[in-house]
């Protein structure tokens, strides 16, 4: 008998360097040709030029600590983050707050509230989602108003006037998206409707906001808006800027909702029609939470848009979180700190901003069934 | 046979339907009526006349920036001032509308690009000026950069005969010296622009039938660089440039731009390019790989598969949402009341309604303005959407 020959394979070559591995990947997104190679290095000499004294300013030699401005004065080299570290409360939360310590407790439990209820929201897998949205939808607004607002159960009444910083910002997004939604669905209802006088008032509604800049609206609503009314019959201001917004928020929801309806096809509401349903059944049971689900990522849309568009509420007066970075930035005390001012609210506005978008195109990518990758 | 049912009137569906837009018609017109009625009720009250009187009454402040217009402090109307806001808010939308183009599609076309550094580049510049709100980024850079650090005239950035300071940014301005030669000049140019149109077409047809191709772009480009200077020395050289000169306290003559107008323009620019380059991106996505292979397949070079086959299908998907920015801008642009921009709502909505407290024709006007503009938008928009319909058999 002959030994068996067993057949053992020669050892695996390792694969070429210029294919795989970091080299690999520097010559083909980095160095893949001429042009390619001189944008990288324009690029690398941009940011070592631009990046490393912005680094060295807003970080390394960046002033902390400290409560008045002459931490600031004696290292003028360094970002004074001092100036927003003292002024903290009063761009988060306003001047009531920011002025009443002992009261500070109240837009603090609304902000980890809205957290704790909105951020299991954002996951899939979370059980009872439904009452999470009843509880962020339909409760939270009245804690938000009896907390903050105050006036009963004890907690003292805080003045409108005296609203601001991120707070305001916060109360105005959040009304404007809250009341614009059921609005702006009745309006793309309408807009789709068969009935032509139905049909017109939507249209030239949702235009007519759609046409107009944001701050003539602001403008309107506190100019206007008084003369609109009875003598008598007094506006706060930040509900006249609520209301401005929330209409022009409205027509911006009705598109998006009106986008949706448009996608869904005409079969469906026709079954619906064959069994029987009426008209308000067949929407509310059949197209409107498909139509919704599916126009959900323009709708965020929307809310992003609002959240910036927010900010011009500081041109009629308000001080909000923009406003309130400036004026804290303009006060006698941090005169001259603007840069910081505004880096700091840009700052917040981005992070929710990019928050949403992010959120919104995570959406768009799983709703999306029929992509090719 | 039974007899058919007849449907109870009121469960009729149209006569319902014709019910309830009685009613929505009444109760919309009542609403308005009554507000009409309050608010004029309101502003009698105030001793408000409402009305267009006030139009010829002399303006009583001053408005620092009026290129188009002969505006003189206590000789000037009312009137005068809405169309200057109207020029003004013209003139800031046109020269941002050109930059966030330019920008926009450069952006857009790096975000594309196959080096890695190049097109995190991109998207972190699209991340970070379309998620901060405008009005920061406006007052941001007039505020907290331009004022304070841009030099005083006396040591303005030079780039050419274009100077920078904490002025504005002036330029020089090209003057008509000769209006008749001037007319002379534009009418060759005319006919040179008609004839090139006119080769165009010829060159394409010709390509159509035989398959060879003219360099009409090098064409074209040589000829009206060319001819157009010919010509223009020809008509007697009706141009001339006034460049701003420094005078004693700032740049004298030439073409201006405020400070506000400058940093208005820059952050509407950077804001929208933003926008811009996401579309582009989007759209030069949505053409199908499966189009440029089939063009390579074909035959048609690199080039001409961009040219051809990829920009066609692109520019479909880019041009509607980059048309409904344009709009975006120009509403945007009422922003400038933060800086102090004469533009519309500054001047108009602004400062002539506190001064003559006319809040419903001012506000009516400003408003109808901005609807124009969004009418005239959205009409351009469909037009172009009919045109580049595909036409399937």
């Amino acid at each position: 008998m002959s030994e068996v020959k067993i057949f053992v394979p020669a050892p695996d070559r390792s694969p070429p360097s210029n294919t795989l591995g970091p080299v690999a990947w520097l010559r083909e997104n980095l160095f893949g040709s001429i042009s390619s190679s001189i944008a990288t290095l324009l690029f690398f000499y941009l940011c070592f030029s631009y990046l490393p004294p912005f680094v060295d300013w807003a970080f390394i030699k960046a002033n902390w600590t400290g409560t008045d401005r002459s931490v600031c004065e004696a290292n003028a080299a360094g970002a004074c983050w001092t100036f927003i570290n003292v002024r903290l409360e009063q761009i988060l939360f306003g001047l009531y707050f920011a002025s009443k310590p002992e009261e500070l407790w109240r837009p603090t439990l609304i902000f980890v509230l809205f957290f704790a209820l909105l951020l299991p929201l954002l996951f899939e897998r979370t059980p009872g989602k439904k009452w999470l949205s009843i509880a962020l939808l339909g409760v939270f607004p009245v804690v938000f108003y009896f907390v903050v607002y105050g006036g009963s159960f004890g907690i003292p009444q805080s003045n409108t006037t005296q609203w601001g910083g991120f707070l305001l910002t916060f109360a105005l997004a959040f009304v404007g998206i809250l009341l614009a939604l059921p609005i702006g669905i009745l309006l793309a209802l309408g807009r789709r409707s068969e009935m032509p006088v139905i049909r017109s008032i939507c249209v030239i509604y949702i235009e007519f906001w759609r046409g107009t800049p944001l701050i003539t609206i602001l403008f309107m609503a506190s100019v206007m808006l008084p003369l609109f009314f009875p003598a008598g019959v007094e506006f706060d201001k930040v509900v006249r800027a609520m209301i401005g917004i929330t209409m022009f928020q409205s027509a911006y929801t009705a598109e998006a909702v009106r986008g949706g309806l448009a996608a869904i096809p005409k079969g469906q509401a026709e079954a619906a029609m064959a069994l029987g349903l009426g008209y308000w059944r067949r929407t509310v049971l059949i197209t409107l939470p498909q139509a919704l689900k599916i126009s959900i990522p323009s709708i965020v849309n929307t809310f992003i848009a609002l959240f910036k568009d927010t900010s011009l509420v500081s041109i009629i007066g308000l001080l909000d979180l923009l406003n309130m970075a400036q004026t804290a930035a303009r006060s006698v005390e941090w005169k001259g700190y603007d840069i910081e001012g505004y880096l700091f609210a840009g700052f917040i506005y981005w992070a929710f901003c990019y928050g949403m978008s992010r959120y919104s195109q995570n959406l768009e990518h799983k709703l999306d069934t029929n992509r090719r990758n | 046979m039974t007899e058919r049912t007849r449907i109870p009137l009121h469960r009729d569906p149209r006569v319902r339907a014709i019910l309830v837009q009685v009613l929505a018609a009444v109760v919309v017109g009542y609403g308005f009526y009554s507000l009409f009625q309050t608010t004029v009720d309101n502003l009698v009250a105030r001793g408000i006349q409402t009305g267009t009187n006030f139009f010829d009454e002399v303006a009583p402040f001053q408005i620092g920036f009026t290129p188009f217009f002969d505006y003189k402090l206590g000789e000037s109307k009312y009137i005068d001032v809405f169309f200057v806001g109207i020029q003004n808010t013209i003139l800031v939308a046109v020269l941002g509308i050109i930059a966030a183009t330019l920008l926009g599609f450069f952006i857009g076309v790096i975000r594309l690009s196959p080096n890695w550094l190049v097109s995190r580049g991109a998207l972190v510049y699209i991340e970070i000026f379309r998620n901060v709100p405008l009005l920061l980024q406006i007052m941001f850079w007039n505020f907290a950069i331009f004022l304070p650090t841009l030099p005083a005239p006396k040591n303005s950035i030079a780039m050419g005969a274009f100077y920078l300071n904490a002025r504005g940014f002036h330029t020089p301005l090209p003057v008509i010296e000769n209006t008749t030669d001037f007319a002379i000049w534009i009418a060759l140019l005319t006919f040179l622009v008609i004839g090139l149109v006119m080769f165009a077409r010829r060159a394409k047809a010709l390509f159509e039938e035989t398959g060879r191709r003219l360099p009409v772009p090098w064409i074209s480009a040589a000829a009206l660089i060319i001819g157009g200077y010919i010509f223009y020395l020809v008509s007697g050289s009706p141009l001339s440039f006034d460049e701003p000169v420094l005078g004693r306290f700032n740049f004298k003559g030439g073409g201006q731009l405020p400070l506000p107008l400058f940093s208005l323009w820059f952050a509407l620019t950077l804001y929208t390019s933003a926008f811009i380059a996401e579309n582009v991106r989007a759209g030069i996505q949505s053409v199908s790989h499966g189009q440029t292979e089939a063009a390579l397949a074909l035959g048609l070079s690199r080039k001409d598969t961009v040219n051809l086959v990829t920009i066609p299908q692109a520019l479909r998907v880019i041009i509607p949402p980059t048309i409904s920015q344009y709009l975006n801008l120009t509403k945007n642009s009422s922003l400038a009341v933060a800086v102090g921009y004469e533009e519309l709502v500054a001047v108009w909505a602004g400062i002539t309604l506190n001064q003559t407290g006319q809040a419903l024709v001012i506000i009516g006007m400003t408003v109808a303005v901005y609807e124009c503009l969004s009418l005239l938008t959205s009409f351009v928009l469909n037009w172009y959407n009919k045109r580049i319909q595909l036409t399937e058999r």
